[in-house]
């Protein structure tokens, strides 16, 4: 049998994929442990030890990206569970509209991150942007949405929704329509209602389907830059810096063991989160 | 009767919802790429006294020397070769991956859906690229976009060939098939869903990537269409109605795609998404 693998099965099948792999991912990734602990200028390197994580937790223009990835992965994440969940939930029942909001919703997926984000922070501009001139017509006025401190990263963090939220529901939905129709059927002779079909039949069975959204849009949020970047810059201050808009900002000024360091960072913050919640998550996860 | 009056004004208020929330901002754009420079600054809703869309269209692609109309060849290209290479590598890796079971492929599989939540070591991997010559060259990206669109790619094509059964393989091995051509004659032409998946759901990813080009494909002769869009929001600040009409020509391409492939893409990814 052993034979046969390894001529059907050869491993050079994997070649191809193995080189660019390696070369381009699994070596960079090694090799920034090591450039980390250098002052790098790409041509030559100096080790200095650990002094660039030492830099990078010291200045809090730096560690405040922690806590900005933290709570940005965090509110896209738990609100991109609750309106993929709701929408998949109206957009799997009985209404005649279906098919056009499916698609309506699914849509901004498609749209380019860049054009999102301009065409969102002109809709923010504190006085002219029209979400404000809305709101100043029915009296309230609205805040500086990018330009406040305690606001920009929740603006932007919306817009993320805004543009992330059709996928998720694409999951859900999937997940809902896997449930085998049994399930309702019992729920009929039982006698309950459409909240007991909510919470007692969807909620828990489409657990593999919320397990993919916060898992995908977690390690997403960790990981954004290309919807912050064009719509803040990090700015105002350092209000919406998070790690990959701050090891960007120190690639571009040239401190690339830095940049390194932050990326390691990343990488060692991601890990920590993601591998515990994936693992405890599918512990949880109901069969169906 | 009043729960049918119940389930329409549901119906009614998400479908007004659904304007308020998605088609508005599309029509903003839209509005304002037909404005003039004036008329764009002001950041309002109303339509356009003259239609100016044409010469703003015009006036972009002659922006920069053209810089646009080289963007989208650069696009279209790095699309479709990465979408090409992309298919045939992840097909192939994914094929043994899924046969085969012995003392490595756990640790092959493990390396390959690492890749999945490790964020990619960006600087190292310019100085990879430029120790190969391949840094700010357009092979260059397109192995970048390989690589990090690998692992999914595999995972699809791995639960997909779950599902042909091994005695297709067996029968063509019995009647003297070797490897490559078992795979390319037999079980290649089977992957066409998967293929249809990935073709969609990358060529998207691809031609909407900022990040990647902005890291690994500077200087303006090189730039794709989403880095045009980021220079000229620099560039053209004052030129609102500019920057609008750029967005609108480079929606044009997901667009068309969404469109025709608009049932595909989203059984594609429930397929990939859960199951994988």
């Amino acid at each position: 049998m052993n034979k046969v693998w390894k001529r059907t099965y050869s491993y050079y099948f994997l070649l191809p994929a193995a080189i660019i792999y390696l070369v381009i991912f699994i070596l960079p990734t090694f090799m920034s442990f090591f450039f980390s602990m250098t002052r790098w200028t790409l041509q030559d390197w100096t080790y200095t030890g650990l002094e660039n994580f030492k830099t990078f937790f010291e200045e809090s223009s730096l560690n405040i990206g922690f806590k900005n990835t933290f709570v940005y992965a965090a509110v896209t994440c738990v609100l991109k569970v609750i309106f993929g969940l709701l929408l998949g939930v109206f957009l799997t029942s009985k209404i005649k509209t279906k098919n056009y909001l499916r698609s309506v919703v699914f849509f901004p997926t498609l749209v380019s991150t860049i054009a999102v984000g301009i065409a969102f922070s002109t809709l923010m501009h504190p006085t002219e942007g029209l979400i404000n001139t809305t709101l100043a017509q029915l009296g309230i006025s609205g805040p500086d949405w990018l330009g406040d401190t305690r606001y920009a990263l929740l603006s932007v963090a919306f817009v993320d929704v805004w543009k992330g939220v059709g996928f998720a529901t694409v999951i859900y939905i999937a997940g809902i329509m896997s449930i085998p129709a049994e399930y309702y059927e019992a729920l009929q002779i039982d006698g309950g209602g459409s909240w007991h079909k909510f919470w007692s039949i969807i909620l828990p069975l489409s657990r593999p389907a919320t397990n993919t959204v916060i898992i995908l849009a977690f390690i997403g949020g960790l990981r954004s830059f290309d919807i912050l970047w064009p719509m803040t810059g990090g700015g105002p201050g350092f209000a919406t810096d998070v790690i990959a808009s701050i090891i960007y900002k120190q690639y571009q000024a040239g401190f690339y063991g830095l940049a390194t360091a932050g990326n390691v960072i990343l990488f060692l913050f991601v890990s920590v989160l993601a591998f515990p919640l994936s693992l405890y998550l599918n512990r949880k996860e109901v069969d169906l | 009767m009043i729960r049918r009056i119940r389930l329409f004004s549901i119906e009614a208020g998400a479908v007004l919802a659904s304007v308020v929330i998605f088609w508005i901002p599309l029509y903003f754009v839209l509005v304002n790429a037909m404005k003039d420079e004036k008329g764009a600054s002001l950041r309002s809703m109303s339509w356009p006294a003259a239609n100016r869309l044409w010469s703003n269209v015009k006036e972009v692609i002659r922006a920069r020397d053209h810089m646009l109309l080289h963007a989208f060849v650069n696009s279209a290209t790095l699309t479709v070769l990465s979408i090409a290479v992309l298919l045939i590598v992840c097909s192939m890796a994914g094929f043994v991956m899924q046969r085969r079971s012995d003392r490595f492929t756990p640790w092959i599989s493990f390396f390959v859906l690492a890749g999945l939540i490790i964020p990619p070591a960006i600087v190292p991997t310019i100085w990879v690229l430029e120790k190969l010559h391949l840094f700010k060259t357009m092979l260059g990206l397109i192995m970048v976009e390989v690589a990090l669109a690998f692992p999914f790619g595999v995972l699809l094509y791995r639960g997909f060939m779950g599902a042909i059964p091994r005695e297709i393989d067996e029968a063509s091995v019995v009647d003297g098939c070797g490897g490559l051509r078992l795979f390319f004659q037999i079980i290649f032409p089977l992957l066409k869903p998967v293929n249809a998946t990935i073709i969609v759901t990358s060529s998207v990813a691809i031609f909407n990537d900022f990040t990647n080009p902005l890291y690994f494909f500077p200087g303006s002769k090189n730039a794709t269409v989403q880095l045009t869009l980021y220079n000229f929001m620099s560039q053209f600040i004052s030129q609102y109605n500019l920057l609008y009409t750029n967005i609108l020509l480079i929606t044009i391409p997901p667009l068309v795609l969404f469109i025709v492939f608009n049932k595909k893409i989203v059984s594609g990814i429930t397929a990939g998404a859960v199951k994988g």
